[in-house]
C-alpha cells in the first residue's frame, strides 16, 4: 500500500511552529539559512523515511511552482 | 618531470594482408589495444577465436589515467589468466575516508566480509594494466596484434564489415565478420558511423597530479570536500604502484588549464595538501572535464561498440574502465556462440540490452556523485555541507555524503537471458548476478570458487552425500550437449566427494551460504560467471530450457 503524505493540520500548535522556524533564521545571512533549512529537511525526511510520503511532498512542491521553474 | 616508468614500444610489423598473403575473412577484428579491446582480444582467443587486435599508437597508455581496478575486474582477469601479477604489482586496499574540512567524517570498508579471493579495489597505474595484458595477449596463440595499424574507414555491409586500415607502409583493407569497436572516448569507428553519444557535460575541471613521493600515508581512499588546503573545493589521495601518489584537486570551471598544468601552478597544490616539505617529484599531469553519456545502442549489426566507445562516465566511483571490462566480459562468449553457429546472431542483442542497462545504472551513481562534489548553485552547496556537517554527529547523514559510490559489477536483474526464480531463494545470487567466490578445496588443495566457474556454462550442485548413479549420469549427460554444461559439485565435507577432480568442498560453508546452498540446489551458470537460473531441485527439462533461454534460443513461447 502507499503511504500518502498528511495534509489535513497535524501539528497541535501552528503558531508556536511558525514561530520557531523564524527563530530559528532570525539574525542569519541567506548562506546560513539556505544551511539550516538544509539540515532541516534532511533530519525531517529521515525521520519520517517513506519514499513515497516524501516524493509525494516534494511533487507538490515542484508542482506549487508551476511552468515558471525551469528544470 | 621524473618517470617511474618507461614505455615500451611495440614494433610495426606490415600485415599478411599487405605482404600479398590470402585475403580472408576474419571472424573478429577488434580496434583499439586499450584495457577493453586487450581483454575481448584476450578472451576471444582463450576460447578459440583467431581474433586480429588493430590499435593506431604503438605502446600502451600514457599517464596513468585509470587507475582503481575493482574486484569484478579482477576475477574477470582472472579468468583471462593474468589477475594475480595485476595484485601482485598493484596497491591493495578496501578502506576510504572522506573529510570535511580537515576533519575526519566517515570511513567505509568496501570489502567487510572475509572469503574473497580478491580485494575490493587495487590501485595500478593504466601504463601497467595494459603492459600486462598486451604480455599475457602475447603469450596466447591466434591474437594477431597489430601496432600503428589505424582504422580510417569503415563500411558495414549485411554479412560482413569492410575495413581501411593505414599502416607507415600506407593503406590496406580488411574484412571480417564482426568489429568491436573498443577505440575509446573519441572513438573514430563511432565518428566514421555517424553516431552521436547522448548525455550531459559537467561544467567543472580538475587536476590530477601523480607524484613520486616516500611516505607512510596508509593504502586507503582519502577524500577532502572543503580542505584548509584547497578551500571551497574537493580533493583526492590515492597510492598506486612505484611510490606513485594520485592527488586529485577540483578547480572549478573557470580554470585555465594550460595554466593549471604548469609545475609553477601544480607544485604549490601539492605542497599544500602535503602540509610538510617533504620532497616529492612530478610525475604525471592532467586536467580534465568529464561528461556522462552513451550511445543510445551499442549494437550497430556487425559492429558493436565496447567501453568507453559506447558510454562514458566522470571519474568518480572507478566505472569507466571497470565497466569496460565487464563489456568484453558479456560479449565475448556470446559472439563465441554465434560464430560457432551454437546460438542465433539474436544472443548479440542482449549483449546491447545487459551492457546498456549497466551503462545506465554506472551513469546514474556517476552523476548523482558529481552533483554532490560539484554544487550546481547555492542551495545544492548548502545542502552538501549540511549533510557533511551533519554527518559528523549523526550516522544516518553519512549515507548521503557521496565521493563517488565505487564499482560494483552490474547485476543484469532485467536480462531477457535469466530465468527467473521458480522456487524460494534468500541471498544476493539472483539470476543475473556474478557469482560470488568462496574458499573451497578442490582435489584436497585450498581453491577459490569463482576459478571453477566460467568460459562455458557451468553447473553448479549442492549436496550432502555422494552423487547416486542417476545423478552422476545426468550430471554427465548435461556436459555432452552442443552447448555443454560443466557441473561442479559443491559438497559440504570431503567424506561425500565421489570424484575429487571435479568435487569441491566448502571448507568454510560459505559457498552454501552465499549462494543459499541448501542440498540438492543447483545454478546453472554463463561463461561470463553471472547467474542464468537456479532450482531447489536437479530436473533436466528446466535446465536444458533455461539453457535456451540464456542463450536466445527460446522456440517455445
Amino acid at each position: 500500500m502507499i503511504n500518502k503524505l498528511r495534509v489535513d493540520l497535524h501539528v497541535r500548535q501552528p503558531d508556536d511552529l511558525y514561530e520557531a522556524l523564524m527563530n530559528l533564521h532570525r539574525n542569519l545571512t541567506d548562506e546560513q539559512s539556505h544551511l539550516a533549512n538544509a539540515k532541516l529537511i534532511l533530519l525531517l525526511a529521515n525521520h519520517i523515511g517513506d519514499p513515497d510520503v516524501l516524493g509525494e511532498a516534494i511533487a507538490i512542491v515542484r508542482q506549487s511552482l508551476g511552468s515558471n521553474a525551469a528544470l | 618531470m621524473r618517470h617511474t616508468y618507461t614505455n615500451p614500444i611495440y614494433r610495426y610489423v606490415p600485415a599478411e594482408e599487405q605482404r600479398g598473403g590470402p585475403r580472408r575473412r576474419h571472424p573478429v577484428i577488434v580496434v583499439g589495444a586499450g584495457p577493453v579491446g586487450l581483454c575481448a582480444a584476450i578472451d576471444l582467443a582463450q576460447q578459440g577465436i583467431p581474433v586480429t587486435l588493430l590499435d593506431d599508437d604503438n605502446t600502451v597508455s600514457v599517464g596513468s589515467r585509470a587507475v582503481c581496478h575493482a574486484k569484478r575486474t579482477l576475477e574477470i582477469l582472472d579468468r583471462l589468466g593474468c589477475g594475480q601479477r595485476m595484485v601482485d604489482k598493484g596497491v591493495v586496499w578496501n578502506l576510504g575516508k572522506v573529510f570535511f574540512r580537515g576533519k575526519l567524517i566517515y570511513s567505509f570498508n568496501l570489502l567487510p566480509e572475509p572469503g574473497h579471493q580478491r580485494p575490493a579495489f587495487i590501485n595500478l597505474q593504466q601504463y601497467y594494466f595494459e603492459e600486462f595484458l598486451v604480455d599475457r595477449a602475447r603469450g596466447l596463440t591466434g591474437i594477431d596484434l597489430r601496432w600503428q595499424h589505424k582504422v580510417v574507414n569503415v563500411k558495414p555491409q549485411d554479412d560482413h564489415v569492410a575495413l581501411q586500415v593505414e599502416t607507415p607502409d600506407g593503406l590496406y583493407d580488411l574484412e571480417c565478420e564482426y568489429l568491436i569497436a573498443a577505440d575509446g572516448a573519441h572513438s573514430p569507428i563511432r565518428y566514421m558511423l555517424g553516431l552521436e553519444t547522448r548525455g550531459q557535460t559537467f561544467h567543472d575541471r580538475f587536476l590530477i597530479a601523480d607524484v613520486v613521493m616516500k611516505a607512510d600515508f596508509p593504502p586507503e581512499r582519502w577524500f577532502w570536500f572543503d580542505p584548509p588546503f584547497h578551500p571551497n573545493q574537493s580533493a583526492l589521495l590515492h597510492r598506486q604502484a612505484d611510490n606513485v601518489w594520485r592527488l586529485d584537486f577540483q578547480l572549478g570551471w573557470d580554470a585555465n588549464p594550460d595554466e593549471e598544468r604548469q609545475p609553477e601552478k601544480v607544485i604549490p597544490r601539492v605542497r599544500a595538501m602535503l602540509g610538510d616539505d617533504r620532497p616529492f617529484e612530478l610525475e604525471w599531469v592532467s586536467v580534465y572535464t568529464f561528461q556522462c553519456r552513451r550511445l543510445e545502442r551499442f549494437r550497430h549489426g556487425r559492429v558493436i561498440f565496447a567501453g568507453d566507445a559506447a558510454h562514458l562516465v566522470s571519474p568518480f566511483g572507478a566505472r569507466g574502465a571497470n565497466s569496460g571490462i565487464q563489456d568484453a566480459d558479456n560479449l565475448v562468449w556470446k559472439l563465441n556462440l554465434v560464430l560457432a553457429g551454437k546460438a542465433p546472431d539474436a544472443l548479440l542483442d542482449s549483449y546491447d540490452d545487459e551492457r546498456t542497462f549497466a551503462a545506465d545504472e554506472n551513469i546514474l551513481n556517476s552523476t548523482r556523485s558529481t552533483d554532490f562534489i560539484t554544487p550546481k548553485n547555492g542551495v545544492s552547496g548548502a545542502f552538501r555541507n549540511a549533510v557533511l556537517e551533519l554527518a559528523g554527529d549523526y550516522p544516518f547523514a553519512r549515507a548521503f555524503v557521496n565521493s563517488g559510490r565505487l564499482s560494483t559489477p552490474a547485476v543484469l536483474s532485467e536480462s531477457p537471458l535469466n530465468t527467473p526464480d521458480s522456487d524460494l531463494f534468500g541471498g544476493a545470487m539472483t539470476p543475473g548476478a556474478p557469482g560470488a567466490d568462496a574458499p573451497v578445496t578442490c582435489n584436497g588443495r585450498p581453491a577459490w570458487l569463482l576459478d571453477q566457474l566460467g568460459n562455458e556454462f557451468t553447473g553448479l550442485y549442492f549436496t550432502d552425500r555422494p552423487l547416486s548413479e542417476p545423478t552422476a549420469a545426468l550430471l554427465a549427460a548435461l556436459a555432452a550437449g552442443p552447448i555443454p554444461i560443466r557441473t561442479r559439485v559443491i559438497m559440504d565435507h570431503p567424506l561425500a566427494l565421489t570424484d575429487p577432480l571435479t568435487g569441491l568442498v566448502d571448507v568454510q560453508g560459505l559457498a552454501v551460504q552465499r549462494y543459499s546452498g541448501l542440498p540438492g540446489t543447483f545454478y546453472l551458470l554463463r561463461p561470463d560467471q553471472h547467474v542464468a537460473a537456479r532450482w531447489r531441485t536437479l530436473e533436466p527439462g528446466r535446465i536444458q530450457a533455461a539453457l535456451a533461454r540464456a542463450t536466445a534460443q527460446e522456440t517455445t513461447p
